[in-house]
């Protein structure tokens, strides 16, 4: 599946970052190629937004270098880097009314020329991105009268719409049922199936362990590990990671981790 | 598209209509035969108050009102919110402060103006660069930093009208009020109206998506520090040139916004054009009745646009829950 002779989509080097002077992590190395799907675990606080936001392009880290298909993002430009680079962030409000479909669309932003108008071809696809999460009938509706989980979706269908082959999803599970959940990984994972990256922040080890591949976990003192997803989703390090006692149940060849 | 393209040209259509109406109502009626001889060109009375009065002064209601609605979109959109409106970050602010010092000193005319548009430029970069200090330059820090310049420009104001002698006090409050009777010289918003379109739709698509945040317009391919700045600097300028050929003339600037709002939707390749059509058209109606309706005597055309604005604003309001 990985393509190791290309740069890889996502690179950090010697990453140290630090928030209002606390340390979040230091001389974090990484790597992700077409394929990889990695989890970043850790408490409320202890950074993973931050990360993300900085692995996006969103803040200078303090330290180290962090680049996009072997380029640095100054080096892209906003729109050649939100080719490859497509993020989901987690507050949103919309001070203007919009349509459902028109929202979507946005996701071709950086797909199209100045003067373009979005195409047919660009309507089918974001109309597409609809019905895979479930909001097809609600292409029409303004987007303020969406509940908190229509709404998410409907975010995680504009990142779909932009295709890119980074995605950096910052708590998709936010206001989803369990249903929309695992449906939301799935479409993630099957992006990841056909060539895309992925880093999320979840909440569920479980989860975490069921849709990727690598984890890192963040302490929140600046300490942080990363590693095959097996290796460190283990009660042992979650225990430490959440300061409470957490047991592993396996039911159907499936896991769960619940609070002691 | 379809439906935008009419939207459009029905806005045209009304700009058109209202230029018409400014151009022949007032004091004089302008009948058949001497409107034919005013396209012939002939020198009549009637050609000369057509001409030299009613048309320099329908089109610069037209460039102002227009001026003045789109950098309410723009405003709205800069700081994402619906209840900005163009004086909101106090360049009016400025160029009143601007203005009322000229008039005390006495100064009328080309001085007025340059005062007025000196006000307003000082007021721009102060914001500026109070909110843009530490580079952060965030909607909120922007808005109280703009709102606080202009409360400040609105105490300059009341101290300047304070200390006024009487004979100069009436010149004050209706140059406050925003009055298209002084301006002579169309040209300045005209083309200025000109300058910011032709800056502004290629940009317009990163503007909708200003909308959804600025982190989400950034990851979506949006240089959103670089065109912040472009739309603010436009903006502004907009509007200092819109307030020193007319006054602060209120509500224009918030109303149409929501108005065009409401016919073509948030998408701004549509809304910038179709909101400068329906400012235009709709001061160029107002400036007309503010002169016609209790003739000799004239209205300043702020205090209409307001009086018109404020219930056709909450009857909106009220209507939908939308602005």
């Amino acid at each position: 599946m990985s393509d190791k002779t290309a740069p890889p989509l996502l690179a950090a080097r010697q990453l140290t970052l630090r928030i209002g002077g606390h340390l979040l992590c230091r001389d974090l190395d990484m790597q992700l190629f077409p394929g990889d799907s990695l989890v970043i675990l850790g408490r409320n606080g202890a950074g993973k937004s931050t990360l993300l936001a900085a692995l996006a392009g969103l803040r200078a880290p303090e330290s180290g270098e962090i680049l996009l298909a072997g380029k640095r993002y100054a080096e892209h430009g906003a729109r050649a880097a939100a080719r490859q680079r497509g993020w989901l962030g987690q507050r949103r409000d919309d001070p203007f009314a919009a349509h459902v479909l028109e929202t979507a669309l946005t996701g071709r932003h950086p797909h199209l020329g100045r003067w373009q108008w979005e195409s047919a071809a660009d309507i089918a696809r974001a109309r597409t991105a609809l019905a895979e999460v479930g909001l097809e009938a609600m292409a029409a509706r303004d987007v303020r009268t969406l509940s908190g989980g229509e709404r998410q979706r409907l975010a995680i269908a504009t990142l779909l719409v932009q295709d890119a082959p980074l995605m950096l999803v910052d708590e998709p599970l936010a206001h989803l049922d369990m249903n929309h959940q695992i449906a939301a990984l799935t479409l993630l994972a099957e992006r990841v199936r056909r060539g895309a990256a992925l880093i999320s922040i979840l909440h569920d080890p479980g989860l975490a362990a069921r849709y990727h591949t690598q984890a890192l976990l963040m302490y929140g003192d600046g300490e942080s590990e990363i590693g095959a997803a097996d290796e460190l989703l283990i009660p042992e390090k979650l225990s430490r990671l959440y300061g409470h006692p957490l047991l592993k149940i396996a039911a159907d060849g499936r896991t769960a981790f619940v609070p002691a | 598209m379809p439906k935008t393209l009419f939207g459009l040209s029905g806005l045209f259509a009304l700009t058109i209509l209202s230029l018409g109406a400014a151009l022949s109502m007032g004091s004089l009626e302008i009948s058949l035969a001497e409107w034919t001889e005013i396209l012939r060109g002939e020198e009549t009375l009637a050609a000369d108050i057509v001409l030299k009065l009613r048309l320099p002064r329908a089109l610069s209601g037209f460039a102002c009102g227009a001026l003045l609605a789109v950098s309410g979109v723009l405003m709205q959109a800069l700081l994402r919110n619906p209840l900005a409106d163009p004086y909101i970050l106090g360049v009016s602010g400025g160029a009143s402060v601007g203005a009322l010092c000229a008039i005390l000193l006495g100064l009328g005319g080309l001085l007025l103006d340059v005062f007025a548009f000196g006000g307003a430029l000082a007021a721009l970069l102060l914001v500026f660069g109070l909110a843009h200090g530490d580079g952060s330059w965030t909607q909120t820090r922007l808005l109280l930093t703009g709102v606080m310049v202009a409360a400040g420009c609105g105490a300059l104001v009341m101290l300047l009208i304070t200390l006024a002698p009487e004979a100069r006090l009436r010149g004050m409050l209706f140059w406050l009020m925003g009055d298209l009777s002084q301006t002579s010289n169309p040209w300045p918003p005209l083309l200025f109206l000109g300058v910011l379109l032709i800056a502004i739709l290629p940009v317009a698509r990163e503007i909708t998506l200003l909308g959804q945040g600025m982190e989400s317009a950034q990851t979506l391919g949006v240089d959103v520090r670089r065109l912040r700045r472009r739309v603010y600097f436009l903006a502004a300028l907009a509007i200092a040139i819109a307030v020193t050929s007319a006054g602060a003339i209120g509500f224009v600037g918030l109303v149409v916004p929501h108005l065009t709002r409401l016919l073509t939707g948030n998408d701004q390749r549509i809304l910038l054009p179709a909101a400068a059509l329906l400012g235009g058209a709709l001061l160029v109606a107002a400036d007309t009745l503010a002169r016609t309706l209790i003739a000799p005597e004239q209205l300043p055309v702020g205090v209409l646009t307001a009086l018109l604005g404020v219930p056709a604003f909450l009857f909106l309001l009220s209507r939908r829950d939308s602005p």
